[in-house]
């Protein structure tokens, strides 16, 4: 009698199991995982050369759709895409014009009728990528670029090869995410990658008004404490605090919540002596991280970065590929 | 077949809980009320049905929908879903004061005459405790139950203010109407769109705790002690709520409750996949609510099961699920729902039927939900056995269920609504 629903990978994969969106890292198999991280590799080398441009996606349309502004996500989307030597198209939506299903509806109808085969998507919705992907006609790729509280899948595989890179793999490594987990949807997209790839322990670290409830049932170990929660980990990702967390009755002061779960050369003494650090960015300098650190030997901000362009067009050429196996009509709806 | 009929219902299995009636027999009805029921009985002239193998019931009484005016935002109108009401075999439905609102006889007048155009069953239309469910002014409560108003309420309106709502109280005791309350605490649910819990954790939805509920429960109960006014809890939807309900119930206040059905049948898992038709307040909650919910409606402490019908269109529903409209269309299948619920052996059936027929006319204090002889017959014909499909056969214009597209079994053959065949199926 329970209705029957689609689960996340029946909407992402395609029947042969290749990507055909990129909406979570949740559900989605190990070797997909690592494919996408080995593609991924293929692609680091294409900046640095003096034509920077490979011709897979050469005569497709990528839409970049924000629905919430992001100068620095959507800029390496669009680098990735003309990399791949893709025609793109930026689209800044503000939200008040898309406040109702239907006028999203309505965007969503019109854009693919100047054909476009790939939607990057931004919304302040979580499940809004979802809700696209259910809703496209066949053959239109939709790579999530962050929805509301729920995933940025992209993010986390940037911050998974930049892990690789820097570590060798995932057996055995111990992972802390700091700060606001509450809000990050990169913080849930890092944690079910990381437990999918092998990592030995996944820590969240915050303040209880900055938890989800039920936060271990994503797989992790919750700390409340920064020297427990830090010791001996091999990987510190922090995270960015947002300014409108002290106006919501979440936090005291961002004085506080610095001396609590600030990174500084103190705290990062708990962790290994090779532990690296990272940040999605942007930087909150003496709120989430002290300059030290965020300069300092261990930091590989600026190199997440970097990698972001790679894993960003092997995502692309992947859904694009997925796209181009999957049968004519065969979009697999969810409820 | 005419108005007023003479009807005689032959061989079937009257199953009438308020009674403790289940056995085989036969109806007469005669200018619209119900006459007889015994053995062999005979009405020459009369339309037969012929019932064997059926089961024949009270009319169901749907403690809680959402009514479709003009300007309410929902989808179909009143004929529309009382006509869908009366397939289902319900032949009252307490309506919700959020349509209008209803805080003026006119909205009243408008919903009894629309009612009573279509003809397909009963609304009793539950008033707006204050004005325009503000939660600041209260309503001319005595003049809207003299219009024809069987209780007031707020819907999800809240009374934030504690004195305000003490006077609501106090004046509605004054004429002895019972009360409606919907608990949630509007700041601690505030923003949130699923039960805050592992799967909203997940999806990053937005959370609704379980304690929302129960804290404004706490407040409903000491004020309900305070006037003595009788009170009925809706949409009670977690364990720690049927706790304390069972201890004001204990301790003998006038308190009843209800529960909709899919809060029995769903719990929060329902939400993968984003189904926005899952999208309710409150919210489908954790497996334990759920079991608690139906333990609760097992013992009593649930008096009503509902169905909390609130029928959207298509496209309140085609958006990410957060900027959905909340709600579930419930009429069609509340009855299949309820005898699934027995079928999977989660309920009895004579509990289970007490739950949408009689209980719920004792907890809105009205004479509804049991064959009694002399009365007008409000009652439906249900072939228990036969399957049908909800694609085919749904008549609501609320697209808004995950059992949209399902084939349960239990279909209404008959339905007479106060006298009035409203329903009648070849």
């Amino acid at each position: 009698m329970t209705p029957t629903l689609a689960p996340s990978s029946r909407v992402q994969l395609t029947e042969d199991g290749k990507l055909r969106h990129f909406l979570t890292t949740e559900h989605l198999p190990r070797s997909l995982l690592e494919d996408i991280l080995d593609t991924a590799a293929s692609f680091v080398d294409v900046g640095g050369r003096s034509i920077k441009k490979v011709p897979l996606l050469r005569g497709k349309t990528v839409v970049n759709l924000f629905f919430e502004s992001s100068t620095r996500t959507r800029s390496t989307f669009e680098l990735a895409a003309q990399r791949l030597s893709a025609d793109v198209l930026n689209l800044d939506i503000a939200k008040s014009a898309t406040s109702k299903g239907e006028t999203l509806l309505d965007t969503l109808r019109n854009l693919e009728a100047m054909a476009a085969d790939m939607f990057v998507v931004r919304h302040q919705d979580s499940g809004a990528p979802f809700f696209i992907a259910n809703e496209v006609t066949p053959n239109v790729a939709v790579i999530n670029a962050g929805d509301g509280r729920h995933a940025h899948p992209t993010q986390a595989m940037l911050d998974m090869y930049t892990i690789r890179h820097y570590k060798g793999g995932f057996e055995g490594l111990k992972v802390a995410i700091v700060g606001d987990i509450l809000h990050s949807r990169v913080a849930r997209s890092q944690v079910h990658a990381l437990n999918t790839l092998g990592a030995e322990e996944v820590r969240l670290i915050g303040p209880k008004t900055l938890l989800p409830v039920d936060a271990e049932a994503l797989g992790a170990t919750v700390f409340t404490d920064m020297a427990h929660g830090l010791k001996d980990v091999d990987v510190v990702i922090m995270l960015r605090l947002q300014k409108e967390r002290m106006d919501s009755a979440l936090l005291p002061s961002e004085g506080e919540f610095f001396r609590l779960y600030g990174l500084n050369n103190e705290k990062l003494h708990y962790a290994k002596e090779d532990a690296i650090v990272m940040h999605p960015g942007p930087i909150n300098r003496g709120v989430e991280i002290a300059s030290e650190v965020a300069d300092g030997p261990r930091s590989v901000i600026l190199n997440q970065v970097t990698f972001g362009i790679a894993v960003r067009m092997a995502v692309m050429s992947m859904t694009i590929s997925g796209q181009d196996s999957a049968p004519a009509g065969g979009a697999a709806h969810g409820s | 077949m005419a108005a007023k009929a003479h009807i005689l219902i032959r061989k079937g299995r009257v199953i009438d809980p308020a009674s403790g009636r289940d056995d085989v027999a036969d109806l007469l009805i005669e200018n619209g009320r119900l006459i007889r029921i015994g053995a062999s009985l005979d009405a020459p002239g009369a339309d037969i049905i012929e019932a064997e193998g059926h089961w024949v019931l009270p009319g169901l009484v749907d403690a809680c929908v959402h009514l479709s005016l003009p300007g309410s935002g929902r989808a179909g109108d009143i004929a529309s879903e009382t006509r869908a009401a009366a397939a289902g075999g319900i032949t009252h439905l307490a309506a919700q004061p959020d349509c209008g609102p209803v805080d003026s006889t006119a909205v009243v007048r408008l919903i009894r005459e629309q009612a009573g155009q279509a003809g397909f069953a009963r609304i009793l239309p539950i008033a707006a405790m204050t004005q325009g469910l503000k939660g600041e002014q209260l309503a001319e409560m005595a003049t809207l139950a003299k219009a024809g108003c069987i209780a007031v309420g707020n819907a999800g309106g809240k009374v934030a203010d504690a004195l305000v709502l003490k006077r609501c109280l106090e004046y509605a005791a004054t004429f002895d109407l019972p009360v409606m309350f919907r608990p949630q605490d509007a700041a601690l649910g505030a923003g949130g769109c699923a039960h805050e819990g592992p799967v909203a954790t997940r999806l990053g939805l937005p959370g609704i705790p379980a304690v929302a509920e129960s804290v404004d429960l706490s407040r409903d109960l000491l004020l309900v002690e305070a006037t003595g006014v009788r009170a009925h809890f809706q949409q009670i939807s977690s364990r720690e709520s049927l706790r304390l309900l069972r201890a004001a119930k204990k301790r003998g206040l006038p308190v009843t409750a209800d529960v909709s059905i899919q809060h029995l049948l769903l719990d929060e898992s329902a939400l993968e996949g984003f189904n926005s038709h899952c999208h309710v307040i409150p919210p489908l909650r954790s497996s334990d609510d759920r079991e608690a919910l139906l333990e609760a409606v097992a013992d009593g402490t649930i008096d009503a099961i509902c169905s909390q019908h609130t029928p959207v269109g298509s496209s309140s529903k085609a958006a990410p699920f957060p900027a959905t409209k909340p709600g579930m269309a419930g009429v069609d299948t509340l009855l299949s729902l309820v005898l699934g619920l027995v079928e999977d052996g989660k309920l009895e059936l004579p509990r289970a039927l007490d739950a949408v027929t009689a209980a719920p006319a004792r907890c809105l204090g009205i004479q509804a939900g049991q064959l009694e002889t002399g009365r007008l017959a409000s009652l439906c014909v249900l072939d228990a056995r036969a399957e049908k499909d909800y694609g085919e056969q749904w008549l609501s214009a609320g697209n808004n269920s995950p059992w949209r597209r399902s084939v349960l079994k239990g279909s209404v053959k008959l339905t007479v609504c106060q006298g009035k065949v409203s329903w009648l199926t070849d």
